[in-house]
């Protein structure tokens, strides 16, 4: 075998080994294997850049950083900049997590398979649920499986979702049932929070499942038991859709009745990354366990009569039961729930108590200096979290565009004039207060 | 026992691991009724706790960093330390999905750079590089096909054509696009039969999926004559690509008549597994299908990069734009490699599968003749060793100090074990390796009950699944 230029140090044979090995299958050369292995494969022509070494590479990738901007971001929508203690990273770094698969050797894999269970019983403390599973794809996947497990047990085809709702949501949504028969109609939000009289009037029809984004697209904390109420009265399911750092705050799924209860796993210890990798929370009912998908760890015992972490429940997965398995999904997300799970036993109760409480008053800061610009107003009257829509002098796209040129990433545009804005624990008075003077020169 | 203690039982009340900046109580800024009614139960520990407790879980699990993984279909390739070094740079972990696009500029080239460099490899028109996993690009392709021929008016064509040796994934991603499964056997030889394919061909077929090379480690030879039997019944054929660390710099799917092909962008390119996942699942179109990848998608503007949609895209599969930070190492690893080097990792991948196959032939016999690609399938002889399960002999491998393979898949293949050893393993580790598996065989033969109780020099013994999934537990 030639020793070409380029990168050789991931081959783990010296020249000589590959040469004893070839001996030991009887080939002259690896060409002689490959032929045999793949007859007949044509010859191929590729048009590729040169490699590089670890050198180069580091700096030619510090180059394409240094073309990203870091800029001062009251931006959430769905991905929310939060502060992570360093001890999250510093665990989910390390080989024997970052570099394991998928716990098939339960034995072998107690580690991830502990800190799996673990993630699964914080996300239920948190959510007030009965059952979390090891974790989904992304929040929108996640409301996408809810919506399967909703409909198939109810054998209904029409889902409620609320106007406001995260769009990429919608359209996942839309994606995953555009051949399904499944039919989305929307609650209106116009004043903010979901409609309730369009809801029950909504309901008259046949809905399998009501989903409640709680806190909604627009920042809005909904009125979570009238909404339970009418969704309970009219027999239909109840999917909420919630942002679970909020929930050291805000009411629970559980306390409310929810029957699933999704979210996006991302404000827990997960970098914006800008989109992804994130993980989808998936929780529900006890009575709802033979529709949960993917995978799901729980206690057994070992031969000795001891504790031991396993993947169980499996005949509901794509493994065993092939084509009638309740989904496809294979993988979870577990570094990223590893780092909810570090993050979130970090906090502790007290800890989440205090980072929600920082998200509110540097929230409501923001809202105080905004509704004294001039031209500026608050555009709902209801409580929220850590955003809320704000109705410009001028339309959003323009504000955001005028912004962008400070290094300020203003918010999400909603259309018109209505912007999206976002204060989290980690801005500062000082930060909130030039971006009010930022926004006020508009 | 003290070290598979939860973090709530050791939790002490009144411990933290963290303090934010004091701030007014929640209940100035909401009303009663919106507010939270009971303490969560989560753990109460300082950071110091954490770090031990974490740092100790870490130490029960087998890795790829400490052990020999030779998991059969999952490709578990060295993790190079530099990618996850860059990736992990301010600039890139700061990106707001929904920042403007000129604050991302960054990582758009990186997400331009890499869609390019898979479609050269693979020889496709474009790649989409949204979906999160395998099964989720197997999913994004199901609904390619069904745009495709919803686009052709052709409703007829409703049914999905799948080997018995295919990833449990396919049929179930075939299941949840509506259409139905049509299993078909494989050859004798361990490869599709094409006219077992021909006979099950035909007006309702939308899709026809196909592991290249497949789970038994073989190349299709018939791929050719496959791809155009698929096309004169007016279906497409679809390729998982799970496997493509066996034809990296070696072939281009998209030139055989392959229409849609997903990569494991975790597997073939390198990025580190997690525990099980995040990873990407990347998936490639053909000319006539790429304009139904799903959107948006980063074009090049000038110099700039900016997202598009096409508006015959079957829209988004998830929220944002894909695993982004998984992009930027898959990115790093492609950018570290070209046409020749990429050969090499095939090539290697292939010489060490054969190589332990061969090693192994007299005691694990490969289930199928022939020479292999970058894993093999072997089985138990009965002849020589009577009552003894793989399962044992996985456990077993345990205690030797060595990560299990898969096993029991592919499903026709009794007493299954597949392994893969990939390219990042050298003949040392390899020769250990069967080694161990030659002790085993012994054990096996003179003490089957030692195979039998397996393992015993890991955290834990045996574990009884059965009763796991009977009583349910899975929460504090």
């Amino acid at each position: 075998m030639d020793v070409k230029k380029g990168s050789k140090m991931f081959i783990s044979n010296s020249d000589t080994q590959k040469k004893e090995m070839l001996a030991a299958l009887n080939c002259k050369n690896i060409s002689d294997l490959i032929n045999s292995a793949a007859p007949g494969l044509p010859p191929v022509k590729f048009s590729l850049p040169p490699a590089m070494t670890e050198v180069e590479l580091s700096a030619h990738v510090k180059t394409l950083a240094a073309k990203n901007k870091k800029v001062l971001n009251f931006c959430g929508a769905g991905a929310y900049e939060h502060f992570i203690p360093a001890a999250v990273n510093s665990i989910s770094s390390r080989g024997e997590f970052l570099t394991a698969y998928t716990p098939y050797q339960a034995e072998a894999s107690q580690g991830t398979l502990q800190a799996i269970y673990e993630y699964q019983s914080c996300v239920c403390a948190l959510f007030d649920m009965d059952i979390s599973n090891a974790s989904h794809y992304d929040g929108a996947t996640a409301l996408a499986e809810a919506v399967i497990a909703a409909v198939k047990i109810k054998n209904k085809n029409t889902v409620l979702i609320p106007a406001a709702l995260h769009p990429h949501y919608k359209e996942t949504l839309n994606t995953y049932y555009k051949y399904a028969g499944v039919k989305f109609e929307e609650i209106s939000c116009a004043s903010g929070g979901m409609d309730i009289a369009d809801l029950k009037n909504k309901l008259k029809g046949d809905a399998a499942a009501v989903v409640l984004a709680n806190p909604n697209f627009y920042g809005v904390i909904e009125d979570v038991d009238a909404i339970s109420a009418a969704v309970k009265e009219a027999g239909a399911l109840l999917i909420a859709a919630v942002n679970p750092l909020s929930l050291g705050a805000l009411r629970t799924p559980g306390s409310y009745g929810a029957d699933f209860a999704v979210g996006e796993g991302q404000p827990l210890g997960n970098a914006l990354n800008f989109g992804g990798p994130y993980l989808g929370i998936f929780t529900c009912k006890k009575e709802f366990v033979r529709s949960l998908p993917g995978r799901v760890v729980g206690i057994a015992k070992d031969k000795d009569g001891g504790r031991a972490y396993v993947l169980t429940l499996q005949a509901r997965e794509q493994h065993i039961r092939r084509e009638r398995s309740a989904s496809n999904i294979c993988s979870n997300q577990a570094l990223c729930a590893l780092n909810a799970a570090v993050y979130l036993t970090l906090l502790g109760p007290k800890g989440l108590e205090e980072v929600c409480a920082l998200n509110l008053e540097n929230a409501d800061y923001l809202k105080e200096k905004i509704s004294k610009l001039k031209g500026f107003k608050i555009k709902y009257g209801r409580e929220f979290f850590n955003e809320f829509v704000i109705e410009c002098p001028k339309p959003a796209a323009e504000i955001i565009k005028n912004m962008t040129a400070k290094n300020i990433a203003a918010g999400f545009d909603l259309g018109g004039k209505d912007l999206l804005v976002c204060a989290t624990e980690t801005k500062t008075k000082t930060e909130i207060d030039a971006f009010a003077a930022a926004l006020g020169g508009n | 026992m003290e070290f598979n203690k939860l973090s709530i039982e050791k939790s002490v009340s009144g411990k933290r691991g963290i303090k934010f900046p004091s701030a007014q109580k929640a209940s100035k800024y909401l009303k009663t009724s919106s507010l939270r009614q009971k303490t969560p139960n989560l753990p109460q520990m300082s950071e110091f706790d954490v770090i031990r407790h974490f740092t100790n879980l870490s130490r029960l699990n087998y890795s790829l960093d400490t052990h020999f993984y030779p998991l059969g279909s999952c490709t578990m390739k060295y993790n190079p330390r530099a990618y996850e070094a860059l990736a992990g740079l301010d600039n890139f972990t700061a990106a707001h999905p929904f920042a403007d696009a000129s604050f991302a500029q960054g990582t758009l080239e990186v997400m331009y750079n890499l869609e390019r460099t898979l479609s050269e490899l693979c020889g496709f028109e474009e790649f989409t590089l949204q979906p999160a996993a395998g099964a989720h690009g197997e999913w994004t392709g199901v609904l390619i096909a069904k745009a495709f021929h919803a686009d052709n008016k052709d409703a007829a064509r409703t049914e999905v054509i799948v080997p018995d040796t295919a990833h449990g994934t396919n049929p179930a991603t075939a299941n949840m696009g509506g259409l139905n499964v049509i299993n078909i056997k494989s050859g004798a030889d361990g490869c599709v039969d094409l006219e077992e394919l021909k006979k099950s061909l035909g007006p309702k077929t939308a899709l026809v999926m196909l592991t290249v090379p497949n789970t038994a480690g073989l190349f299709e030879k018939n791929i050719k004559k496959i791809a155009e039997a698929v096309h004169a019944a007016g279906a497409l054929l679809y390729m998982d690509g799970a496997n493509f660390n066996a034809l990296i710099g070696l072939a281009k799917p998209g030139e055989w008549g392959v229409d849609i092909l997903h990569l494991n962008l975790h597997k073939t390119f390198s990025t580190p597994h997690g525990g099980g996942g995040p990873g990407a699942g990347v998936v490639g179109a053909s000319k006539n299908l790429a304009k139904f990848l799903p959107g948006p998608k980063v074009v090049k503007d000038g110099k700039n990069f900016k997202f598009e949609y096409d508006k015959n895209s079957i829209g988004r599969v998830k929220a944002f734009y894909g695993n982004a930070a998984v992009l930027l190492k898959a990115y790093c690893y492609v950018r570290q490699h070209d046409a020749d080097t990429f050969k090499e990792i095939a090539e290697n991948a292939v010489l060490n599968a054969n190589y332990i196959k061969e090693k192994l032939k007299e005691i694990f016999p490969a289930y199928f003749d022939g020479t292999c690609m970058h894993e093999c399938v072997l089985t138990i002889d009965k002849e020589k060793l009577r009552g003894v399960r793989t399962l044992d002999i996985a456990k077993r491998l345990l205690d030797y100090g060595f990560y299990a393979p898969t096993i029991y898949f592919p499903l026709i293949v009794p007493e299954a074990m597949m392994i893969e050893p990939t390219e990042t393993e050298s003949k040392d580790v390899l020769d250990k390796f069967t080694e161990a598996m030659k002790q085993i065989f012994m054990e096996a033969l003179q003490t089957p009950a030692l195979p039998a109780d397996a393992p015993q020099r890991s955290p834990v013994r045996r574990i009884d699944e059965v009763s796991a999934a009977r009583e349910p537990n899975l929460r504090w």
